[in-house]
């Protein structure tokens, strides 16, 4: 859809929503909107990174794609892999086979088992034993660690676990889910690394970030998510200079906001799911601001080789 | 593990004295005369003389504090003293009656667990379901209702109306004690033991239950779903070591449950146990009997959660490698 347009994408989101039931008094019962109409793609070899604010609900997107949103969850929308609409079923085979999930901490390591043991569940094909020893080599993890349980990793031994988990299972996409957070510089980059080793190797990796940065560094794509929904996705090349190549004015303020270029505050704050304006989300916060955009919610659009969700943008 | 196990011996000890004199005080302020509940009913017929021997006898003329000492430090030469109203020594009427119960306790103790065990589990994987429903609503059906209540009605369904099982005692009626075979104490045993395991299975399951919605809710869980597992295996690799600890931890500490629940059937059932001679004990005022018998509970309660313990850091890796390194 944009850079590589022959290729199918390996994977497609089409105007996902995700809401959920909630009960606010004994018997009212209203639904809450978390992911509205988002859209992404994603191709093999390309790392994409979602980003957006902490607990915007992004981490709902890889639970989505995973088909493991919770109970009182519903979503709709096309959600494709390998050009094939998914469903549920379909889902429950390509976990962990085809697709990946790489988590934030060791908290998602079951505290009671062996990290070499748990590393080998993730395995599917050929010897579990020996597949996750020659990725533990890979990343220099020596025997010693196979038999330490998660709270006896360090740091840095945690993330190449469960990078590790990723890489054994053989998958084709791959989503981090914030990999990088408190991070210090040195551990962002070595993490980082562990993305664009596993997209050169011909996967897809999908970044779920707060860390515009971080994404910056190592994204082919960036996706930016803002109030459930993504309000662009550009290439990375168009994140330079005052931003002019920018399509979307909160995109175009959120690079304006970082500390190299200029650290211009960005008043206001995201609208929370349950007070969403009518028309642009981002309407009450953006200065190109017109009375069309109050009235009806923008589509995304195609604006030079990017999406944008803006009726304005160029 | 060392400093551990003395801290709790420690801990034991001083509870069990202050156990002792709190028994001992209690019953001095009994209103029962142990020397008429010593006699029976034949009062009447004992002279003042043969009273005061009696007292004299049994030490029972002597101030409280006095006597308290002397019974303590013939406790710590290893004699119990002797039981008033069996008239041997306290260690053969415990030891005996011990084994009794011991053997009603185990089974309930095993029964309930397992069950206990199985029924949470299967209602925690189906969480929210008729069958978790059904489970909970039988669970706190259970855990209200009083055991002496249950065994009653045990009594009239199983051995009065359906005549499946003998209404009670420990060996049958009328049979020289030579002659009565295991099958025979088995089954005597079944009806107080089911009734026993009934009322203890609600405790493991809730409890199984809870640990195991909130592990299926983890972000561990979530991560091994991620990972493609799903239904049994999950529970296997997941649920299971992660829930088993707490179940058997709240098993073992359940031991104080278990002696209470014991007195309560023993007395329904007739059931010649220790729960039987405690009654009897306190009814009748025989101080050493009592005492002996609130020792051997209390040490029985404490190993019970020693061993919780001990299973706990043996298992639980997080505490066993904390420790050592
Ligand atoms: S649609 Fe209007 S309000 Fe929304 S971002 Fe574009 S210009 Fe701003």
């Amino acid at each position: 859809m944009t850079t590589q347009s022959g290729e199918t994408p390996l994977l497609e989101v089409q105007d996902l929503c995700v809401s959920f039931v909630q009960y606010t008094s004994c018997l009212r019962q209203s639904t809450l909107q978390v992911i509205n109409n988002l859209s992404v793609s994603i191709y093999p070899g390309e790392i994409v990174a979602v980003v957006g604010s902490s607990g915007s609900g992004k981490s709902l997107l890889a639970h989505a794609v995973l088909g493991i949103l919770p109970g009182n969850a519903s979503f709709s929308g096309v959600i494709s892999y390998d050009g094939q609409a998914l469903s549920p079923k379909r889902q429950a085979e390509l976990r962990g086979r085809e697709i990946a999930l790489i988590p934030q901490s060791v908290n998602y390591l079951d505290p009671l088992m062996r990290v070499g043991k748990q590393v080998q569940t993730s395995v599917h094909a050929g010897n579990p034993r020996s597949r996750q020893r020659e990725v533990f080599e890979r990343y220099q993890l020596s025997p010693d660690v196979d038999k330490l349980f998660p709270f006896q990793l360090s740091g840095g031994m945690a993330r190449r676990v469960l990078v590790s988990t990723a890489l054994v299972s053989g998958a084709r996409l791959v989503i981090a889910d914030e990999p990088t957070p408190g991070l210090d510089d040195a551990a962002v980059a070595e993490t980082l690394d562990y993305f664009r080793d596993l997209a050169d190797q011909g996967c897809g990796v999908m970044l779920i970030t707060h860390d515009i940065e971080a994404a910056l560094k190592i994204a082919d794509r960036i996706a930016v998510f803002y109030a459930g929904s993504t309000v662009e996705i550009a290439p990375v090349q168009d994140f330079a200079g005052e931003g002019e190549a920018l399509r979307h004015p909160y995109t175009k303020a959120l690079w304006r906001a970082l500390p190299q270029n200029g650290f211009e505050p960005m008043p206001g704050s995201q609208p929370l799911p349950h007070e969403l304006p009518a028309g642009c989300v981002f309407q009450p916060r953006c200065r190109q601001a017109t009375s069309e955009c109050s009235t009806e919610r923008p589509a995304m659009r195609t604006v030079r080789e990017g999406m944008v969700r803006c009726i304005h943008a160029t | 593990m060392i400093a551990f196990l003395c801290k709790k011996l420690l801990r034991f000890a001083t509870l069990l004295i202050a156990l002792c004199v709190l028994s001992f005080w209690l019953v001095s302020y009994s209103p029962l005369d142990p020397i008429q509940a010593y006699v029976g009913a034949d009062m009447t017929r004992v002279s003042l003389e043969q009273r005061e021997a009696i007292a004299e006898y049994w030490g029972l003329n002597k101030p409280p504090v006095e006597r308290f000492l002397h019974w303590g430090s013939a406790l710590v030469q290893g004699d119990m003293g002797t039981s008033m109203i069996f008239r041997r020594p306290v260690a053969d009427v415990i030891g005996e009656r011990f084994m009794a119960s011991l053997a009603l306790m185990s089974m309930a103790w095993l029964f309930s667990g397992i069950l206990g065990f199985v029924l949470g589990a299967i209602a925690g994987m189906k969480q929210d379901t008729w069958v978790d429903r059904l489970m909970k609503w039988y669970c706190f059906t259970l855990a209200s209702t009083p055991t002496f209540w249950l065994g009653m009605l045990m009594v009239i369904v199983f051995a009065v109306w359906l005549g499946w099982f003998p209404v009670g005692l420990g060996v049958p009626a009328g049979v020289l004690a030579e002659q009565v075979t295991l099958a025979d104490r088995l089954y005597h045993l079944i009806l107080p033991a089911l009734t026993l395991s009934i009322l203890g299975v609600a405790n493991v399951a809730l409890h199984t239950r809870q640990k195991l919605v909130d592990i299926l809710a983890s972000d561990y869980v979530l991560f091994a779903r991620a990972r493609g597992e799903k239904g049994f295996l999950l529970f296997w690799r997941h649920g299971l070591r992660n829930v088993a600890i707490p179940a058997i931890t709240i098993q073992f500490a359940s031991f104080s449950e278990l002696i209470g629940g014991t007195v309560l059937a023993e007395q329904v059932f007739s059931y010649p146990g220790l729960g039987q001679a405690t009654v009897q004990a306190g009814l009748r005022s025989d101080l050493p009997l009592l005492l002996g018998i609130v020792i051997c509970s209390a040490l029985f309660v404490f190993i019970g959660n020693l061993v919780a313990d001990i299973i706990y850091r043996l298992v639980d890796p997080r505490i066993r490698k904390g420790e050592s390194a």
